[in-house]
């Protein structure tokens, strides 16, 4: 954000900070005020002073107007205004330059050993091996959600620079969310992903050649139509991968389908790329694409003659102008073979609405949903955990199962109904969701 | 140890009385003034206004007074009595409140003033700020609520006069705080004032035909009772709010403090409980709640401030009673006025440190918050990492001393400010009284308690060491200044017992 010579970036709002620089010919001056002065006064000024040095400003004003930041989004904040100044980090050059000398000696260096989840990366096929149930939006340019999310439950969480933040902020956001992804420690847990822009905007090649080196495990791209948009997402990250010293194809990819033309490209989507690891519905969007109305269901029976005549369900099938969208999501992914995804549950004061919701989307096949606040995580959790009774039959198709094979035989049957390899497998999957439960 | 003139006895520690002589001397009686009351004559203790209230309480500079905390932040009698005291030219007193909240703030101008010179209780925000900054004459006393009940009966806080604002009072004397539109539910705090103080004056808004009926503060040990037109506004009792907390972090902790307790062995059928009314202690025990559902297991009784939640147990038959020290709410204060279940306690009963046994001795699980914590597990509930001094220590040290587990649940860092510390800026209460601190980044336990440890790991959850949680958040949010004292001793931190535990110094400007 710019005015002339005037740069400002972040808020004065819990654990974020506002900082202004005011590009003139006077000798460099700083000034912070901070909530936490008495504690943190110092380091907050060092930290402003080492970032002026990387990024070699000599002139102008600096303020700092800090409640309780973390040096990393002081640091982000103070790079975005410094990179709208036009000044360059003098370490990033650097940083590509001794990343190139990693890979071609093959010795780690500071760098690439602070990104050594990389080794994780390495042999992961596009197809996740891990857990995709929950996953998080969290808006990119609003650090406070980002602090503690990895104790929050979710298998994923997704740093969002597509819609829940403006266009004026989303510099300084992938900037933000960039210094987070670097700060890996915050997020031992959870995978961490990044909703970036349509592949449609200028702005996505922005965030991808912002984020890749800062490697997050998957990339989420919206509004996907075609199997071209992943073949696209696909190149530019393997080209970015490539110019940072990274490995090729060790980040995932999850397209978003949001749209009447996404949906009918699905199951071209979903086998685009190797690095697919799931395909995510998104509802809104979609809803708005097909001009569905699904609410004028409920209003109409109680218009009718001022009293409900037709027995509706107190929470109707939420989905009813997306059924169809859904089942084509959930089919193209397992033909492809990887993980159908749902869309999230908007009102967030309504736990019961949500646990239908999640109900109704393992019904219909979903491995997992987003949610848009923390809260919501338990409950999804909650309904896609196996039940009692499911285990309890897990267990005893497995008991069966091990009995059949000491005894040699091949096939057996439980209750009438027959043991075969796949229900095995789907009965240990069960047992194993059961364990990992809270 | 000599401040200000007092005689100071250094803390020895949690369970050994240092005021142990004291303990056989006989017990602070009432200065024993002939009785106004003749014999045959009906007493008629009410006065027509608060001039001629003053005139015959004849208070000189230099007094205590008290008041009790019970309608929090809706409190409009500690303001008025402090007010009209000044305009008559009265000087250098001492307060001495339960509790002062924000509403009090209106006091700063006559602390500036000398009007009030020194505070013997607890002193939340820009009051304890004041203190903070030396803006106060005298060296200020913070007790717990135990410790105030003790300090007041033994004769080491005595009180000219106690102002005791009463929703519901006679003419005689008999008050309670159940009924009338400023209803705020027990009068817990303002009972060993009524006891032990040379005067003691109701004043309420709501005046009843003798007999009032319950009487929380008996008529006997009134001298006055003035009629005024509001003692407050008790829809401001409530603290915070009865929303369950939409705070992520607050949520991870309450949900694993809830676990902790049932995977210890603490939530077993007839187990007692203690929970504040911060966010995550709330939260806990609405998830506690849920496992004793799931489990089939009913509580015998909660101890300490009521709220809804409580409320909505002891209906449901979860709980068998509440004992109640204070209404967070006004369902609570409903709750208390009609249901025989939910007991009216009073600091003796509940904390007395000298009580032959008090309620906090018969808690299994005590759930409390902390503004601090250091690698041997003291606590700080007072002052602030910047050395501020913001809050009172209510009910901490003395739910800590009695119950079987207690539990420090607290977000590893607020803002940018870690809770865990290699020392505390003040101690509150000796490590060895806690037993486990749950943060949204794991638990850690006590060495103490190596039981509790075991069974924790069996359960699979997440524990860590404290040093290492410490580590690890400060690898988060760098390491914190140390404040910056003067050699002024600004507040004196009392153990219950009377020993001094630690001292609060003036803040370097």
């Amino acid at each position: 954000m710019s005015i002339r010579d005037q740069f400002e970036a972040g808020f004065v709002s819990k654990s974020d900070c506002l900082v202004k620089y005011e590009a003139k010919a006077e000798p460099l001056s700083i000034e912070v005020h901070s909530s936490v002065q008495s504690l943190f006064g110092n380091a907050i000024r060092t930290c402003a002073m080492q970032m002026l040095e990387e990024f070699k400003v000599t002139t102008g004003a600096l303020l700092v107007d800090d409640d309780g930041a973390l040096d990393l989004v002081i640091r982000a904040r103070i790079e975005a205004v410094l990179r709208s100044a036009g000044y360059l980090s003098q370490k990033r050059l650097f940083v590509n330059a001794s990343s190139e000398i990693s890979r071609q000696t093959g010795v780690p260096t500071i760098e690439s050993e602070k990104n050594a989840s990389l080794d994780g990366g390495i042999e992961r096929p596009g197809r996740s091996l891990v857990k995709q149930q929950v996953r998080l939006y969290m808006p990119g340019d609003q650090p406070h959600f980002a602090i503690n999310a990895d104790f929050y439950g979710a298998d994923i969480l997704i740093f969002d620079l597509e819609d829940s933040v403006p266009l004026a902020r989303k510099f300084e956001a992938r900037i933000l969310v960039r210094r987070f992804l670097e700060n890996s420690f915050l997020f031992r847990k959870s995978e961490r992903a990044v909703r970036i822009n349509p592949l449609s905007t200028e702005e996505s090649v922005h965030d991808i050649a912002e984020i890749v080196p800062a490697m997050p495990d998957i990339i989420l791209l919206p509004k996907c139509e075609s199997a071209m948009d992943v073949e696209r997402l696909d190149t530019l990250l393997t080209a970015n991968e490539e110019e940072y010293g990274l490995v090729p194809g060790s980040i995932r990819i999850m397209p978003i389908i949001e749209s009447a033309k996404g949906v009918l490209a699905a199951y071209e989507i979903a086998r685009a790329s190797q690095r697919n690891s799931a395909l995510c519905f998104g509802y809104e969007d979609f809803s708005r694409d097909i001009q569905s109305k699904p609410d004028i269901v409920k209003v109409a029976h109680v218009q009718d003659d001022g009293s409900q005549k037709v027995n509706i369900p107190s929470n109707p099938v939420s989905s009813i102008d997306s059924l169809l969208a859904r089942q084509i999501i959930i089919l193209a992914s397992r033909a492809a073979d990887i993980e159908p995804l749902d869309s999230s549950y908007s009102d967030i004061g309504n736990t019961e609405g949500l646990l239908n919701s999640c109900y109704e989307a393992r019904a219909l096949g979903f491995t997992g949903k987003s949610v848009i606040h923390p809260t919501q995580i338990p409950y999804v959790k909650k309904a896609f955990l196996p039940s009692d009774e499911e285990v309890q039959q897990a267990k005893a198709v497995i008991a069966a199962y091990e009995e059949s094979l000491k005894a040699g035989k091949g096939a057996v049957a439980i209750d009438g109904q027959m043991i075969d390899i796949p229900v095995v497998e789907k009965a240990r999957r069960i047992i194993e969701e059961s364990m990992h439960a809270e | 140890m000599n401040i200000d003139g007092r005689l100071n006895k250094p803390f020895q520690d949690v369970f050994s009385d240092a005021t142990q002589e004291q303990r056989g001397r006989k017990i602070k009686e009432r200065a024993v003034q002939p009785s106004a009351i003749s014999q045959r004559q009906k007493p008629d203790k009410l006065v027509a206004s608060w001039d001629e209230l003053f005139e015959r309480l004849d208070i000189q500079d230099g007094a205590t007074i008290s008041f009790h905390h019970h309608l929090r932040n809706g409190d409009k009698i500690v303001n008025e009595v402090v007010a009209r005291l000044a305009s008559r030219g009265i000087m250098g007193l001492t307060l001495a409140p339960s509790a002062l909240f924000s509403v009090h703030d209106a006091l700063l101008p006559y602390i500036k003033d000398g009007v009030i010179a020194k505070i013997e209780g607890s002193m939340n925000g820009a009051i304890g700020a004041a203190c903070s900054h030396g803006e106060i004459a005298q060296t200020c006393i913070l007790r717990s609520h135990g410790g105030r009940q003790r300090a007041i009966r033994e004769g080491d806080l005595p009180i000219d006069v106690a102002f005791i604002a009463a929703p519901c009072a006679d003419s005689f004397g008999n008050a309670n705080g159940l009924y009338g539109s400023s209803a705020c539910g027990p009068l817990s705090y303002a009972k060993p004032d009524s006891e032990y103080a040379k005067k003691v004056v109701i004043l309420t808004d709501n005046l009843v035909p003798y007999p009032c009926s319950s009487w929380s503060i008996r008529g006997g040990n009134v001298d006055y009772v003035l009629n005024v037109e509001s003692i407050g506004d008790s829809s401001r009792i409530v603290s915070g709010t009865t929303q369950l907390t939409k705070s992520p972090t607050q949520l991870v902790i309450a949900r694993l403090a809830a676990r902790f307790i049932e995977a210890a062995g603490l939530m077993k059928d007839g187990f007692s409980f203690q929970a504040g009314a911060g966010g995550i202690s709330l939260a806990a025990t609405v998830f506690l709640a849920e496992r004793m559902r799931n489990a089939g297991i009913k509580a015998s009784f909660a101890h300490g401030g009521a709220t809804k939640i409580l409320v909505d147990l002891l209906e449901e038959g979860l709980l068998d009673s509440i004992i109640d020290l204070q209404s967070f709410d006004l369902d609570a204060v409903r709750s208390c006025a009609k249901n025989e279940k939910h007991i009216e306690s009073d600091p003796f009963s509940s904390y007395g440190p000298h009580a032959n046994g008090c309620v906090a001795n018969m808690l299994d699980i005590a759930l409390l918050g902390a503004t601090e914590i250091d690698l041997n597990f003291n606590v700080n509930v007072v002052t602030h990492s910047d050395g501020i001094l913001l809050h009172g220590i209510g009910g901490h040290s003395d739910a800590s001393s009695g119950a079987g587990c207690t539990i420090i649940t607290a977000p590893s860092f607020r803002k940018r400010i870690p809770i865990i510390k290699e020392e505390v800026t003040t101690i509150t209460c000796p490590g060895e009284l806690i037993d486990v601190l749950i943060t949204e980044r794991g638990i850690a336990i006590n060495s103490r308690r190596d039981d509790l440890l075991w069974s924790a790991k069996k359960a699979d959850l997440p524990c860590v060491d404290i040093s290492q949680l410490m580590h690890d958040v400060y690898q988060i949010t760098g390491v914190p200044e140390k404040p910056h004292f003067t050699d002024h001793p600004v507040a004196l931190v009392e153990w219950r017992d009377g020993s001094l535990i630690d001292t609060i110094w003036q803040i370097e400007e």
